[in-house]
């Protein structure tokens, strides 16, 4: 049988970037614990619509846990409780009748608040435009098979492949760094032999855009890899700084 | 309206080539003097974008989300499709392209089929070279799986993340232009009209979504790379946003739309669990490679499965269709398990699901074979479910996911406005009356990496585009539709909402509607009916439905809204399509249209075409065109999965 539980919402309200936020209220009940925890703010949502009042604004998009869009810092952890879990594929039955929820924004210097729930995170493009590819135009490409790949080599560069791209590593991380996302990236295509020819600069270009977008460093916190929904491992960080110094020690 | 498809003359196999080199071409110097709009950046408008800025063309590209990577695309699971034959297990370009053509029941373009089938072979190399970690075998070399009704292996994949792989090559292949100059990129923009200056697409008016502002962009070409239109229904696999928007637009602006009514529903999705529910996840169906569709022998069985013996039992499908067995095409599968559903022996509370069962394979395999395979995926199952399928079977039911309709476009992928042109799931072009599984990616692939660069170049280099900016007469026009629309949208919002719906309600009504009477099953009473009622939403939508907050703002809820009243008017074209195609063919099954065994009947002599919908304003009915298809290479047959 289905459940249902009574809940007290404290979600961050913020009318656009200039304005000052503040937490409100809401109370919710008969949140059915097979719900999405997207779907109870979806009911919440509708509730305050029928109130005439405006709905909480907050990115979402395939409610699969892969585009990366939804986020939100839920009781103090990015994505919620629920380890390797996207605030979409996490599911009330993880809540009990009676809890105060509280739900903010991804909080970070690089990530403008847009409106409540809602953040600007194009920092992280801009750190994969910086160099998070192999430049290779369409066309002319050799035959897939030329180019072997051991078996372990895959799965460790899809490992780091798997990043969503969401930002809860720099949400939760004290120093506010982006050194997950932008190491994930830099060890994919480091470890994969089409990425070799441009690794040092590759290296050096994205590190570079990570800093003047203003995030912050690495202390080995881990947080990031606790609240990554992908599980990606902090050894990717260590790649990227090998990568980083390499690129500098090694010469041209 | 006239329909000229442009297939190329010749052999089927030299039609590409042949086509390649009639085509007219830009010299690399003029190139920079023209620009692309690209609206959408799934895999066909990242891949077009990209391509076309390393050829040199100017590209303005668009996006809803707050970033390019974040289309739809990202969440196919199963794999790609290519004609490797790289299992030497008789794999071939004819015998994809012929899998891909009776896969779509005979109501797909030869040409373009065989054209598809020719470059996927190149798409595998493009994105390996890019770095999309594919999985290997353990010499290094490419792995395949066989999927979805496929009797060689011929696709490839990356875990079950095989569209997210896919999606990130083409972003880095665009984040790479962005970088250099060669696209402007233009995050959390809507496109909300197409521009149409001396009968060509020359630009397009959206709204951005963090200021409100309506913006114009001049061109000399647009691309509509939008997806498909399969949330008209409400619930279905497509992400929140996927919406019609673009398409519909254009077509009201001259673009026809061809077979509205082919929407591909899915078997293999979770069964729905409840009213809040927001949309419908789906699972690979590559599942189906080891797991056992079954469903209790007798009528309500309600004892769980692990009680059931194997003797009461039924594997529907292995015994139905021994020689495909688990792996019939996807139209085959959901049908079955409506019938099933229908029969009374469907299982779990709503008694809309069947067992999709992996217990043998574990046996077979071991658990860490079955787990590597499709680890992500039991995960996935599981948080939704709370329930894991390495110990009791999965619950599966069809679910709405792919529409093979879409904005109809010639061999050059150009709809009925010159110059505006229709990428991937947003035309109609390859899959016919049903896709075949890992053939989405491929096609939108194919189109945005391989097909767009030879029709930009031709239209370019034939045609004359006279110069002209957002800043003329039709920009501010068409800009002025948009502001009274989205006035429209907001009239009922003075006085509170007492009394009046929300956005959400209308669209449950619609999508109730669309699944009730055009969904997997259809006949002329309940299509009638539906055609009936869907006048009673429209007007329920715009007397009542109530949208809060501002146009100049953040406004999730007017976004939804503009994009629910296009699915409205556009559901009309669905009713009247399914109901103009008195055949079953493919998804499309008439309960009129059946052999006695309750197969799929196709009518050959009458309903071998493309129907193309014209526009013809607001208070009159579509006018429905004819596309002959032509078949010189293969004989149309009734499928048989037997």
């Amino acid at each position: 049988m289905m459940s249902t539980i009574d809940l007290t919402l404290k979600i961050w309200r913020q009318k656009n970037s200039d304005a000052l936020g503040d937490f409100e209220t809401y109370i919710l009940r008969d949140i059915s614990t097979d719900m999405s925890f997207l779907e109870m703010i979806d009911v919440l949502n509708e509730q305050l619509t029928r109130e005439g009042k405006e709905p909480v604004a907050f990115d979402h998009d395939c409610r699969e846990g892969i585009c990366g869009a939804c986020g939100a810092v839920v009781d103090g952890v990015a994505h919620g409780p629920d380890l390797e879990t996207t605030l979409c594929q996490l599911h009330m039955r993880k809540f009990k009748s009676g809890d105060t929820i509280v739900i903010e924004p991804f909080r970070s210097i690089a990530f403008p608040i847009k409106k409540d729930l809602l953040v600007d995170r194009s920092a992280l493009d801009r750190i994969i435009q910086a160099g998070g590819f192999v430049s290779v135009n369409t066309g002319g490409t050799v035959d897939g098979n030329s180019i072997p790949v051991s078996t372990e080599t895959a799965e460790l560069a899809m490992d780091a492949a798997s990043c969503i791209g969401c930002g809860a590593c720099v949400a939760s991380c004290p120093n506010g760094a982006a050194m997950l996302f932008t190491g994930a990236k830099i060890a994919q295509l480091s470890l994969l032999p089409q990425g070799h020819p441009e690794r040092k600069e590759r290296a050096r270009s994205m590190v570079t855009q990570m800093d003047k977008e203003g995030f912050g460093y690495c202390s080995n916190e881990k947080e990031c890899e606790l609240a990554c929904p992908k599980g990606i491992s902090i050894r990717n960080i260590a790649r990227m700084n090998r990568e980083f110094l390499k690129s500098f020690l090694l010469g041209e | 309206m006239e329909l000229n498809s442009r297939i190329p003359s010749g052999p089927l196999a030299e039609k590409w080539d042949s086509h390649r080199f009639q085509s007219k071409l830009v010299n690399p110097a003029n190139r920079r003097k023209f620009r692309v709009i690209v609206v959408g950046t799934g895999l066909a408008g990242a891949s077009a974008a990209a391509t076309l800025a390393e050829l040199g063309y100017k590209v303005d590209a668009f996006c809803l989300h707050d970033s390019p990577r974040r289309a739809h695309s990202i969440a196919a699971q199963g794999g790609i499709n290519a004609a490797k034959n790289y299992q030497n297990d008789g794999d071939s370009v004819f015998r994809l392209f012929y899998d891909t053509i009776k896969g779509g029941d005979f109501r797909a373009r030869e040409a373009n089929v065989y054209r598809l089938a020719q470059v996927s072979t190149e798409i595998i190399d493009q994105c390996v070279a890019q770095g999309v970690p594919f999985a290997r075998e353990y010499g290094g070399t490419l792995a395949n799986r066989s999927f979805g009704g496929a009797q060689v292996s011929r696709t490839f994949y990356a875990r079950g993340q095989t569209g997210q792989q896919l999606l990130l090559g083409a972003y880095s292949a665009l984040s790479r232009q962005i970088n250099s100059g060669g696209v402007t990129m233009y995050n959390r923009r809507e496109m909300m009209d197409v521009v149409v200056v001396d009968g060509k697409a020359r630009g397009v008016v959206v709204r951005n979504m963090i200021s409100g502002a309506i913006e114009s962009y001049s061109a000399d070409a647009v691309l509509l790379c939008t997806g498909g239109y399969g949330n008209a229904y409400f619930l279905s696999t497509n992400a929140m946003a996927s919406n019609v928007t673009a398409a519909w637009r254009a077509c009201r602006r001259g673009a026809a739309f061809a077979n509205p009514s082919f929407v591909q529903i899915h078997p293999t999705c979770i069964p729905v669990h409840g009213d809040y529910q927001s949309k419908l996840t789906l699972m690979s169906e590559s599942l189906r490679n080891d797991g056992r569709v079954w469903v209790p022998k007798n009528k309500d069985d309600t004892r769980p499965p692990a009680q059931i013996p194997e003797e009461d039992r039924d594997y529907y499908l292995e015994s139905k269709y021994p020689s495909f067995g688990n792996l019939v095409p996807r139209d085959v599968a959901s049908r079955n398990a409506k019938e099933q559903c229908d029969q009374g022996k469907g299982v779990g509370s709503t008694g809309l699901a069947v067992y999709l069962d992996f217990g043998d394979a574990i046996k077979r395999d071991g658990e860490d074979v079955i787990l590597r395979k499709y680890g992500n995926l039991f995960q996935m199952y599981e948080k939704i479910t709370d329930s894991d399928p390495m110990v009791e079977p999965m619950m599966i039911y069809p679910a709405v996911h792919y529409t093979m309709g879409g904005l109809w476009v010639d061999y050059n992928l150009m709809t009925t406005i010159p110059g505006l042109f229709a990428l991937g799931e947003c035309n109609f072009s390859d899959h016919g009356a049903n896709r075949l599984g890992a053939s989405a990616l491929m096609q939108g692939l194919a189109d945005g990496y391989f097909v767009i660069s030879t029709s930009i170049g031709h239209y370019f280099g034939s045609e004359r585009i006279n110069p002209v900016t957002n800043a003329d007469a039709a920009f501010k026009e068409v800009e002025n539709e948009v502001n009274e629309r989205m006035q429209k949208l907001l009239q009922n919002s003075s006085g509170g909402p007492s009394g009046k719906v929300t956005v959400d309600d209308v669209h449950k009504e619609l999508g109730r509607l669309l699944w009730d009477n055009c969904g997997m099953a259809r006949n002329r009473q309940d299509l009638e009916l539906a055609l009936e009622e869907l006048p009673k939403i429209k007007d329920k939508f715009w007397n009542s439905v109530y949208v809060p907050g501002a146009a100049d703002d953040i406004n999730q809820s007017i976004e939804k809204a503009g994009r629910v009243a296009d699915f409205i008017e556009f559901g009309e074209f669905m009713i009247r399509d399914a109901l103009a195609r008195e055949e079953s063919c493919g998804c499309h099954l008439r309960e009129e249209s059946q052999t006695e065994e309750n197969e799929a009947l196709r009518d050959d002599d009458k309903y071998s075409h493309v129907s193309v919908w014209e526009y013809k304003g607001d208070d009159q009915p579509p006018e429905m065109h004819k596309e002959h298809l032509v078949f010189e290479n293969v004989t149309p047959s009734q499928r048989s999965y037997k």
